[in-house]
């Protein structure tokens, strides 16, 4: 009998251990990301961190995890204080920690992963006896993964299963869930949650889930704890709460679902065709083959689907950044290249994702990429001659309408935080009196509350002016929220469309996952 | 003459001796260099290791010839061009580790030094002869004169030999080739799973510049054997682009080495059966075999398979 195997099964007849955060404060110079926050994970139960972006709870649980050292406060299982000095000492204590990336290494295999990820393996692996373990360890895994698939070779809810796998294989007690979801179709996220959930009931495990996703928590969750601002904003059993008191503890203030408006255009004129289009990934191969997509004056079209189906691809097409293999683009009727006289005859503007690497200079300052689409023409300059009043002049503009916060027109755009980058490129793509074609590519990711609903108004409003908007987004529910029209893109191709009043969510849910 | 008497048949024969005398640098630096590119980091300062190593083993072994005899004194020099290599690596790891630092940048720094260094300390033996390493003549069945030379081999080429595939399963069945890939592929991974990115590059960087030295001790000690400031002529950068072709597989960098030991032995080969036409171009066609790979291999359209994820960039 493997040894292994025997403390397997001896250990799963105990339950996992009550964990305690006590008063824990954390200081990042002068910034205070945690104040005096507590939080009771008790053994057996599913529990939830919530909070906008920037409440502290990646901070919380990377104390926990001994990534940070607090401030003050203390860390207790089963009454006794312990400290965390690093992640070692962690699975130590039996927590293990699931990231919102995952954490596995693409080039090699599902069983070199497992291998790896232990602190106290062997300094040479005998693959054979391995093999037995692993093999003996996935009878009794709550999913299957082949063993010597490739992890660059799986999909994205297998890898989020394999990372799972691993702090299981780990013999963790204690799971904590980063947003394990962002990345999963909804199906699979139920499928995950739920199995995850199965070993909770079971007495096998508790789990510490960060996430933002009302619809999960209240489908698998037992209690939350709610941050905001870095301090404790309170906490509670989920059968005892509504979304909107859950909302309440998160935002501070009940807060109304913000209102769509949208205008109906009476003659819808095609601006955005997309013909036949084939492009190849970085690799060489194919990304997307073949797409066909039209999109009309006054109408806001989504683009759904799981991060890796060709999305990026298509918006770098269209973008210029991409060479299509195949296929053609036009705007207006006419062939289009994306050349800047192109761009600027037809009036085309893109709000690409990961906006400070795909749509700024980092280094230049606030001022310059706000003229970047404007500082070679008339009133920004003259001949061959920039002209640096006007140029500051409109930004300063700029920077008052979108409310962008930065230290002066002349600070370089990479100094300024996430939303006031987007909020900058925002301000460029959209301020142009005569827009004609919007390309969005995951607008809202990484932002909070506020400006994500400001970046969604500011999209309809351009739609109501009657602007062609294409949007691409991982976030089902910004797309339900905005389009007129939805698709589902999977492995380079549309899988499914429909006008958004007659949407079905399962169906969007299983084309994603390319069924 | 034998040559006549083996007439064109002198021509593959030369170009496997070449192979079985020319490719241990090759072996031994693009070796290194896959350790080092394993863990995500490049190191073009190979060159200047090579020449380095190649300098003070020739140094070494002069130098030592009196004091423990001339059959060790030369593997005292195998072992100190080793040696000198990990300084060199050192320093590069070091260097190209601090922030915003371009690991090409140091590369190039690092060949100038090496070069230098050896260049500048090397002056005074240039002229007197080392001992050198001795050969396996496993030729001596043969009552050919080429076949005899073609078949001495160095104890050193043996070693890369053997070493090629136990790096593969060292990358394949320990911790530590685990820890190197994970590095090298995903430093984001490595460091959730409390791996020191800084601690295995350093390492993979030291490691690989010690193999890199005793590469340059077979230039100085074995073939051509002797120490001069153009010996190296461009095969420790040859031996970095290599690993490009080897697909950063170790076995393959030992098919790629001898590919390219034995083009370079084509112009001498060539000559030898009496073609003196384009002697320089023959000579020159390890060069060009490095240029048609590299056009070969690089395109702008797409991403290299099997190279480590993180390769180059800034963590």
């Amino acid at each position: 009998m493997n040894p292994a195997v025997e403390i397997s099964q001896t250990k799963e007849l105990d339950l996992p251990p009550e964990l305690e955060v006590v008063n824990m404060t954390k200081q990042f110079g002068q910034l205070i990301a945690l104040d005096q926050v507590s939080l009771t994970l008790k053994p057996g139960t599913f529990h939830a961190l919530l909070g906008e972006n920037g409440a502290g709870k990646s901070t919380l649980v990377k104390c926990v995890m001994g990534f940070y050292q607090p401030t003050s406060g203390e860390v207790r299982f089963n009454q006794q204080v312990q400290t965390i000095a690093s992640p070692r000492d962690a699975q130590r204590h039996g927590i293990g920690m699931v990231y919102q990336h995952f954490t596995s290494v693409p080039a090699m295999t599902v069983a070199e992963n497992l291998v790896l990820c232990r602190y106290e393996s062997a300094a040479l692996i005998d693959w054979k006896a391995e093999y037995e373990v692993l093999n003996a360890f996935m009878e009794t895994a709550p999913f299957k993964l082949p063993l010597s698939a490739i992890v660059a070779q799986l999909a994205a809810g297998e890898k989020q299963k394999l990372e799972i796998l691993k702090q299981l294989y780990l013999k963790s007690k204690i799971l904590i869930l980063d947003e394990p979801t962002s990345v999963l179709t909804p199906g699979e996220a139920d499928e995950v949650l739920g199995l995850i959930r199965q070993e909770v009931v079971a007495g096998h495990l508790s789990v510490l889930l960060i996430s933002h996703k009302f619809r999960e928590v209240t489908a698998f969750v037992d209690e939350i704890t709610v941050l905001r601002k870095g301090k404790f904003a309170g906490s509670g059993s989920v059968k005892d709460l509504t979304i909107a008191d859950m909302a309440e503890m998160m935002m501070g203030e009940k807060r109304d679902p913000q209102k769509v408006e949208k205008t109906v255009h009476p003659d819808p004129t095609p601006v955005l065709q997309i013909q036949e289009i084939h492009a190849n990934k970085d690799n060489g191969l194919e990304a997307i083959s073949g797409v066909n997509l039209t999109v009309n004056s006054g109408e806001i079209v989504g683009i759904a689907g799981i991060s890796g189906n060709g999305q990026r691809e298509l918006v770098e097409v269209l973008a210029g950044q991409r060479i299509a293999t195949a296929g053609q683009v036009l705007v207006n009727g006419e062939v289009y290249r994306a050349s800047r006289r192109e761009m600027f005859k037809h009036r085309v503007f893109v709000l690409p994702e990961e906006p400070l690497k795909n749509a700024c200079v980092p280094q230049m300052s606030v001022a310059e990429n706000l003229a970047l689409r404007t500082f070679d023409r008339s009133p920004q300059a003259k001949g061959w001659m920039l002209l640096f009043k006007p140029i500051r002049e409109a930004a300063q503009r700029l920077i008052k309408i979108f409310k962008i916060k930065t230290p002066s027109p002349e600070t370089p755009v990479s100094n300024l935080s996430g939303g006031n980058v987007q909020r900058t490129v925002l301000a460029r793509e959209l301020s142009s009196d005569h827009i004609n074609l919007l390309i969005a590519a995951n607008p809202c990711f990484g932002l909070d509350f506020a400006a994500v609903d400001y970046i969604h108004s500011e999209i309809l409003e351009t739609r109501n002016r009657g602007v062609a908007v294409l949007l691409v987004s991982e976030d089902l529910d910004e797309l339900l929220k905005l389009s007129d029209r939805i698709l589902v893109i999977s492995e380079g191709k549309f899988a499914y469309e429909s006008p958004i009043a007659t949407a079905d969510f399962a169906a969007i849910g299983r084309s994603m996952a390319g069924h | 003459m034998a040559t006549e008497a083996l007439g064109w048949w002198g021509v593959p024969l030369g170009i496997m001796a070449g192979m079985l005398r020319g490719s241990a640098p090759f072996l031994f630096v693009s070796l290194g260099e896959c350790l080092t590119e394993k863990s995500g980091k490049v190191n073009l300062g190979l060159e200047g290791t090579l020449l380095t190593g190649a300098m003070s083993a020739y140094a070494i072994s002069y130098l030592t010839e009196k004091s423990v005899g001339p059959a060790i004194s030369p593997w005292l020099g195998v072992l100190v061009a080793g040696l000198a290599g990990m300084v060199l690596g050192f320093i590069h790891a070091w260097l190209s580790q601090q922030p915003k630092v371009n690991d090409v940048a140091v590369g190039i720094a690092m060949i100038i030094f090496g070069s230098g260094i050896a260049f500048f300390l090397g002056k005074p033996f240039i002229q007197p002869p080392a001992p050198q390493l001795p050969t396996f003549d496993l030729g001596a069945w043969s009552n050919v004169p080429q076949i005899q030379s073609a078949l001495k081999i160095s104890p050193l080429l043996i070693i890369g030999i053997l070493l090629a595939p136990l790096m593969a399963w060292f990358f394949k069945s320990t911790r530590w080739g685990l820890f190197i890939r994970a590095v090298g592929d995903s430093p984001d991974a490595a460091l959730a799973m409390g791996i020191s990115i800084a601690k295995v590059r350093m390492l993979c960087i030291i490691a690989g510049s010690f193999l890199a030295g005793i590469g340059g001790a077979y230039l100085s000690l074995y073939y051509p054997g002797s120490w001069s400031e153009r010996i190296s002529s461009g095969q420790g950068l040859m031996a970095v682009a290599l690993v490009i072709f080897a697909r950063w597989n170790p076995i393959q960098c030992l098919w790629a080495s001898l590919l390219f030991g034995g083009a370079q032995a084509i112009g001498p080969a060539l000559q030898a059966v009496g073609v003196e036409g384009g002697y320089y171009l023959f000579n020159a066609s390890p060069y060009i075999l490095t240029l048609l790979i590299m056009i070969i291999t690089c395109s702008p359209k797409k991403t290299l398979t099997g190279a480590p994820g993180a390769l180059g960039t800034f963590t």
